[in-house]
């Protein structure tokens, strides 16, 4: 079948373990201030590509993929999940490494048949969590994080391995008691191979100029590393805080 | 030769390289000890080496402060033994050795023209000694006077529009690698004792052929005692082998520091020192006669001098070349042909001067890479280049096959034998402006006369694949013929006049010579004909109907995108052009070989090509080397290295470059941040908040 993507990256050293292909699928429901990707946000626009097509494209590349595998991320993937499925499972019957970089939004506990399906071939979800309070996960993104964080619990139950990502932004998602909060839900994940907390950067302004978009952080400063890694730190502080109170 | 082995080579294993013949690959195989552990027995640097590495930093702001040249010698003429003994700190230095009398004094070498010597002295407020200007005006030719003596006009011209460019026809050609080695190993009474019985052996029925190889053998012995008297003049007798570490490491760096008194070469490269140096350090250590410390204090001391290398150059050279380099390339690791690495710890200890001394582009370290070199070494690399950006890397899987386990790589990426293969520096010629000669029926679209063949110019308002691809490979020949030709006579004068007698000594008698030429532009090419062919190319005309620009109508597919419609064009290009330099005869039997690989001169090639066919404006720099035009691969590193590695090494066997750039965070997570492993259990032992 056939699916819409945006782009694809031939050397991908960010999304998952390893040199990867990154497919960037086209649209997304969700509208996050730091979104440094809004082209990819229309589900009207992409180029249409079949999934045999991105097997294809990972063969040209194979010798520099050894240690990695492909990445689809977007966009939110999931919102092409059938097309999703396909690439991944015939990714498995080459041996490829998959992984999935979704926010997890699209998920519905009520009706999991598809997901299932899609774990099957799926070898590491990587998993954006924007804010554990759900109030202000709607403000950031536009949706409440319920879908969200069960879609998390639905990983912890099958056992998927995720890596969780959160991106820190001064003043909307660098809260200590938030962070702390976090840090305790993930404390229960014991599918949770990485954290990698990305520091906001404003690379993606120049997108939203030629977009006509208004760029909607305009006031808010790149984090610097060393924030970044004090945000890790207390993220961490949770999960143990979370790990104690289980034990007691 | 007598049957004992000397004192000097007690604990190596003999071999071919100790009965009798000149072999230091031998010497390597049979001695040098792999190493595949980390880095984690390097030293920091000594306070001798602080103390040196200061005042060289303090010299080189006074350099600067100067305008770039601290001092020149006006009047004496380098030669090797030109010069008194120089120092830093005569007391701290365990190398010892400066091109002049004085760190950062530039020697006066007007023996490739003197009128580049001149020029260099007045752009910095020096004058050149009116004696030395009459004796190399009246007296003593040049090699620059030689090659404007046999030019043709043609050539004059095809030199002048820069459809020809960079040509090593005003200043030394370099390039040239002399085995420095052999001085450490073998000691000066040795090499000599085999330049004479060479000279002995050389045919006598005296042909030109036969008479020059006489006299160049004549001179390379001269060279040879002038090389043993530099020796003398540093209180070291080097006429027998190096008996220890230091001793080798400092024979060695008089032999390289003889070359550069002698050449002023566009390229003055070291060779391949690393593994061989190694094998001293390795028997001395062994010995107990010095420890780690010691044996990074001298590497560090020995890359410091090679970094001191200075020349007197214009400013034009300087921008042609985007700095002032000598090129004084290193090549480190690669695989044996019996396939084992060729990695030893002293391969680390080099890398590890970018430590100990900071970054720096000179000597140029080349890691020569294969996919078998040790893990641990590989890691230590992909570290240091990040903390450095100042490694390069060749294909050692790729050059082996032709070249075997003791090639080194001249300047960037032109690879040969080291004392066995040498190279005629060939500069390059520009494709995209011959293009828009073919197009423009062999006027020059910048200058508006006449340079090429007068062919017919292209017709009608669009631009025909078939057709300028037509005029393209007449216009192609016309150009390979004319820059073989160039090249013959610049040869011949620089064998003539300025002739590397020092750098030849340590060679072989009988030396492949390769022939290299070289070629500019190729990307543009590439997307230009893409344009021509996939998209719509008007031509817009001044009043004279010359095509002075162009404009494209529609997409077309472009270099540096793994999409064979244009690297397809890009590979037959190479293929074409190569074939066509192939036709010609060329100067001593030399092997042609092309290269793709300008690295900064396509800066100033932009300047003086017009606009082409791909929407490129006049000026703006064509890519380096092999890379894709700037901004034009979309598709990631992958893809752009995926159209690159297409081209055919075989066809360019001078070599390929990309120059790749890439911000660190973009080469992975950044482990400060990122924390992976995460495991429950252990996140609670030492638990401590």
């Amino acid at each position: 079948m056939n699916g819409k993507i945006h782009s694809i990256e031939s050397f991908g050293t960010v999304d998952g373990p390893g040199i990867r292909l990154v497919v960037f699928m086209q649209g997304c429901p969700m509208r996050c201030l730091y979104c440094h990707n809004p082209d990819t946000w229309s589900v009207n626009g992409g180029r249409e590509v079949s999934a045999q097509e991105i097997i294809d494209e990972y063969e040209k590349y194979k010798e520099f993929l050894t240690n990695g595998g492909i990445t689809i991320t977007g966009g939110e993937p999931l919102m092409q999940i059938d097309f999703v499925t396909e690439v991944f499972m015939l990714a498995k019957q080459k041996n490829i490494h998959t992984c999935l970089d979704t926010s997890g939004v699209t998920f519905r506990s009520d009706n999991t048949e598809k997901f299932d399906r899609l774990m099957e071939y799926t070898d590491l979800i990587l998993l954006d969590i924007k804010h554990i309070d759900s109030l202000k996960h709607k403000e950031i993104t536009s949706h409440s994080n319920e879908n969200i964080l069960a879609f998390a619990r639905y990983l912890k139950e099958k056992d998927i391995p995720v890596w969780i990502r959160h991106v820190v932004v001064e003043g909307y998602t660098d809260n200590e008691e938030d962070l702390l909060e976090l840090g305790k839900f993930l404390s229960s994940m014991k599918n949770m191979k990485a954290l990698d907390v990305l520091p906001y950067h404003d690379m993606g302004r120049v997108k939203y100029e030629k977009l006509g978009l208004e760029y909607p952080l305009k006031d808010i400063q790149p984090l610097s590393k060393s924030e970044a890694v004090k945000a890790r730190d207390i993220i961490i502080r949770g999960i143990k805080q979370g790990l104690r109170e289980k034990t007691e | 030769m007598s049957n004992v082995m000397p004192n000097e080579w007690k604990g190596f294993v003999e071999g071919r390289w100790s009965s009798g013949t000149i072999n230091v690959r031998d010497f390597i195989l049979k001695n040098y000890t792999e190493y595949t552990g980390d880095a984690s027995f390097l030293t920091p640097p000594t306070e001798a080496t602080k103390k040196l590495w200061d005042m060289v930093i303090d010299l080189s702001e006074q350099e600067r402060a100067k305008g770039g040249v601290l001092d020149m010698d006006t009047k004496i003429i380098s030669t090797i033994t030109s010069h008194g003994p120089g120092y830093l700190d005569k007391e701290l230095e365990q190398i010892v050795g400066f091109q002049t009398d004085k760190p950062f004094k530039r020697a006066l070498q007007p023996f490739g023209g003197i009128r580049m010597a001149q020029n260099a002295c007045e752009q910095y407020g020096y004058k050149v000694d009116p004696s030395v200007v009459e004796i190399f005006t009246k007296y003593r030719k040049t090699h620059n006077q030689g090659v404007f003596d046999a030019y043709t006009p043609e050539m004059r011209l095809a030199r002048k529009s820069a459809i020809i460019t960079g040509l090593p026809d005003a200043y030394g050609r370099g390039r040239i690698i002399g085995d420095y080695r052999r001085v450490a190993l073998y000691g000066i009474d040795r090499l000599i004792e085999d330049k004479k019985h060479q000279i002995d052996t050389s045919l006598v029925r005296m042909t030109s052929k036969n008479i020059r190889l006489r006299e160049e053998l004549a001179e390379q012995v001269r060279a040879l005692e002038e090389l043993r008297e530099l020796g003398k003049i540093y209180g070291f007798d080097i006429s027998k082998p190096a008996a220890n570490a230091k001793e080798a490491i400092q024979w060695l760096y008089f032999g390289y520091l003889a070359a550069v008194k002698e050449q002023n070469g566009a390229a003055m490269s070291l060779g391949r020192t690393s593994t061989f140096l190694d094998i001293y350090i390795e028997r001395d250590l062994r010995n107990g006669l010095i420890t780690e410390q010691q044996a990074q204090e001298y590497i560090d001391h020995f890359i410091m001098k090679l970094r001191l290398v200075k020349f007197a150059r214009t400013p034009e050279y300087n921008e042609l070349f985007s700095g002032d380099p000598t090129w004084v390339t290193e090549s480190i690791g690669g695989v044996s042909v019996d396939g084992r690495s060729m990695v030893t710890k002293n391969s680390f200890r080099y890398i590890h001067t970018l430590d100990n001394l900071g970054s720096a582009p000179e000597p140029n370290m080349t890691v020569l890479w294969s996919v078998k070199l040790p893990r641990k070494f590989k890691e230590y690399c992909a570290e240091m280049s990040i903390k450095s950006s100042s490694i390069q890397y060749e294909n050692d899987d790729l050059m082996r096959v032709i070249h075997g386990d003791d090639y080194a790589v001249a300047c960037c990426v032109s690879s040969m034998r080291v004392g066995k293969e040498m190279q005629f520096f060939g500069a390059r010629a520009n494709l995209a402006k011959c293009l828009l000669y073919a197009i423009n029926g062999g006027v020059d679209e910048r200058l508006k006369i006449q340079v090429g063949p007068r062919y017919r110019m292209v017709e009608g308002d669009y631009l025909d694949y078939d057709d300028v691809m037509e005029k393209y490979d007449a216009m192609m020949e016309w150009l390979a013929g004319l820059y073989v030709n160039t090249l013959n006579v610049i040869h011949y004068m620089h064998d003539k006049y300025s002739y590397e007698k020092l750098q030849m000594a340590l060679h072989d008698r009988d030396v492949k010579r390769y022939f290299a030429t070289g070629i500019a532009g190729l990307s543009v090419v590439a997307d230009s004909l893409s344009a021509i062919k996939y998209a719509k190319v008007k031509c817009i005309r001044d009043e004279n109907g010359i095509v002075v620009d162009y404009e494209v109508e529609g997409d077309f597919p472009k270099y540096g995108n793994n999409d064979d419609r244009v690297d397809s064009i890009a590979v037959e290009l190479v293929r074409t052009f190569m074939d066509k330099i192939r036709k010609h005869h060329t100067y001593r039997d030399g092997v042609p070989t092309m290269s793709i690989l300008t690295i900064t001169s396509n800066v100033v090639y932009g300047k003086k090509t017009g606009n082409t066919p791909d929407g490129r404006k006049m000026g703006v720099p064509l890519a380096p080397g092999a890379n894709p035009m700037h901004g034009r691969d979309t598709h990631g590193a992958a893809a752009s290295l995926s159209s690159v590695a297409k081209l055919p090494f075989r066809h360019a066997q001078d070599g390929i470059s990309n120059t790749f750039s890439i911000i660190p965070d973009a080469l992975g997570k950044d482990n400060t941040v990122f924390m992976g492993d995460i495991d429950f259990d252990a996140l609670m032992e030492n638990d401590n908040d």
